[in-house]
């Protein structure tokens, strides 16, 4: 199994959602972050007292998958949170060595 | 003075004293009330949403509680002595007397001119309000509140009641002939220099002005902003003392100076930064209004549009100047703001007041030339005053009390370290 955290634009959550809903993932996690990579900050002005802004808002998308699902999911996030310019963010991927269901104790891919 | 014709300043004081040969007059009895509800709400809740808005979140009920404090305090030593001393029988024309301390001899039957003293009273009552309170834009964010409250009750009984009694008691200066309708030196001098002279004492807030201080919540500041054009309706038409044309002409020129005031700053914002902003709209708004408060009783409407754009213009400067020059921290800018756009509007006055540049006339053998002689005495005179008192009260109280918060209080907030409260639970 699989753990995909995205780190995309703010705007692109609906495509991605969607793109998502298209391959079968059935659930997600999105917060609200803030952050930087290659793309710079912006400055603001307040009477002239000038203030660069290092962090900018970005929203993360958090995904488990089963193995099989994962290069679908992975691509379908590619090409929907994509504008082609700086900032358009990352996706990490890593190993999950287990999942549990609450509310009835299944485990693994069935827990997904 | 306030009566931009024959009525001297002189004359406003002994008001309450001739009052028995003037009958009370419903309609200017009626709008002197309405000015006072209106010159209040400036204060409550107007300037304190305005400040509020610019601070960061940590200290916005901070703020509101400085003025809300402020105008509870100043209204009570208004009865002890402010009112006497402001418009008491003058000594010597530096300031009232106590005779009128605890509002003495006001009843019901008290005139002042048209309408009862006892609305004077209340009307004069939200301009030492408002002064002490705008002063509280210098201090944001770092100054002890009991030290802020020591300094005030201080303040206004050794600053502002002098310098009122000065100008519209029937002190030295109106006898000079001085013209400061409604506060342009009284008000947004005092009010600028003390908070720049706090600004100095106290020193910086820590980081600045190098990390980013952003106001926390700018929809709330613009609201504010709104309350106060519209309270500034009865701050200067208010100022005609009457129910009249000098009234109307009054709210007409100062609509137009709010207007000027916003649309110059926002172009200096859009040709030197690239972009017009909200905060400085506003800004060039209040800005607008200070530099016409003074001219407001003198001046016609097109005196008004050039003291908009002017007042517009020069706070616009002075503020860069203060902030990234001079690199002091007079927190909300009240210096640059009001004490700049009051000193322009002053000035401005002796000019624009000439009948051949729309103005409603100067007085009879008087010059522009000279009324802008009389001018800069005033504002020499209300500047070096107050500084000199502001600075030597800070330095006392000082010894005091600690001015300012300890450093990690200030990195904690005021609202949580001051007041055991948090503005925003969400």
């Amino acid at each position: 199994m699989k753990l995909i955290t995205a780190v995309i634009k703010p705007f692109r959550l609906d495509d991605v959602r969607n793109a998502l809903a298209e391959v079968g993932v059935q659930g997600m996690t999105v917060t609200e972050v803030k952050g930087f990579g290659r793309q710079r900050g912006h400055t603001e002005l307040y009477r002239g007292a000038e203030y660069v802004v290092d962090f900018l808002p970005k929203v993360k998308v958090e995904v488990a998958l089963s193995e099989d699902l994962a290069e679908r999911a992975i691509e379908a996030i590619v090409d929907s949170a994509r504008t082609g310019k700086v900032g358009d963010g990352k996706i990490f991927v890593t190993e999950l060595t287990e999942v549990y269901r609450i509310r009835t104790g299944e485990t693994g891919d069935q827990a997904i | 003075m306030r009566k931009p014709t024959t009525i001297t300043a002189l004359t406003v004081a002994l008001w309450p004293a001739i009052g028995a040969s003037q009958a009370l007059d419903s309609g200017d009895t009626a709008w002197m009330l309405t000015s006072t509800a209106l010159v209040l709400f400036m204060t409550l809740p107007g300037l304190a949403l305005f400040y509020a808005g610019l601070v960061r979140s940590r200290n916005v009920l901070s703020v509101v509680m400085q003025c809300f404090a402020i105008a509870c305090m100043v209204s009570v030593i208004w009865v002890v002595c402010g009112y006497s001393l402001a418009f008491g029988d003058s000594v010597g024309g530096y300031v009232g007397g106590l005779g009128k301390a605890w509002l003495s001899g006001v009843g019901l039957d008290a005139l002042s001119g048209t309408y009862p003293e006892s609305v004077f009273i209340m009307f004069q009552l939200t301009f030492a309000i408002i002064t002490p309170a705008l002063f509280v834009g210098g201090i944001a964010e770092r100054m002890r509140f009991s030290a802020m409250l020591i300094f005030v009750a201080a303040w206004v009984v050794l600053v502002y009641f002098p310098v009122a009694h000065w100008v519209w008691g029937g002190g030295w200066l109106a006898d000079l002939g001085f013209r400061d309708f409604a506060g342009g030196a009284v008000v947004h001098i005092t009010a600028g220099v003390a908070a720049l002279v706090a600004a100095l004492v106290l020193g910086n807030r820590s980081g600045f002005p190098t990390t980013a201080m952003p106001p926390h919540n700018l929809p709330m500041t613009v609201t504010g902003a709104c309350m106060l054009w519209v309270g500034w309706f009865g701050f200067n038409a208010g100022s005609a003392l009457a129910a009249d044309g000098a009234a109307g002409m009054a709210m007409l020129v100062t609509h137009i100076g709010a207007s000027l005031g916003s649309l110059t700053w926002m172009a200096c914002e859009w040709v030197r930064y690239g972009k017009p902003s909200v905060l400085g709209i506003v800004t060039g708004m209040v800005a607008g209004l200070a530099t016409i408060t003074p001219a407001s009783g003198f001046v016609g409407p097109m005196g008004a549009l050039v003291i908009g754009i002017a007042g517009g213009l020069g706070c616009f400067l002075a503020t860069q100047f203060i902030k990234r020059k001079l690199k002091i921290d007079d927190t909300l800018d009240v210096f640059p703001v009001h004490a700049v756009g009051g000193m322009i509007g002053l000035l401005l006055t002796a000019f624009f007041s000439a009948t051949s540049l729309g103005g409603l006339g100067l007085d009879e053998g008087v010059s522009a030339g000279s009324q802008f002689g009389v001018q800069v005495v005033g504002i020499v005179a209300t500047f070096v005053w107050c500084a000199a008192l502001s600075f030597a009260l800070l330095k006392v109280i000082n010894a005091i009390v600690p001015l300012r918060v300890s450093s990690e209080e200030e990195t904690e907030g005021l609202d949580i370290v001051l007041h055991e409260e948090s503005g925003y639970n969400l």
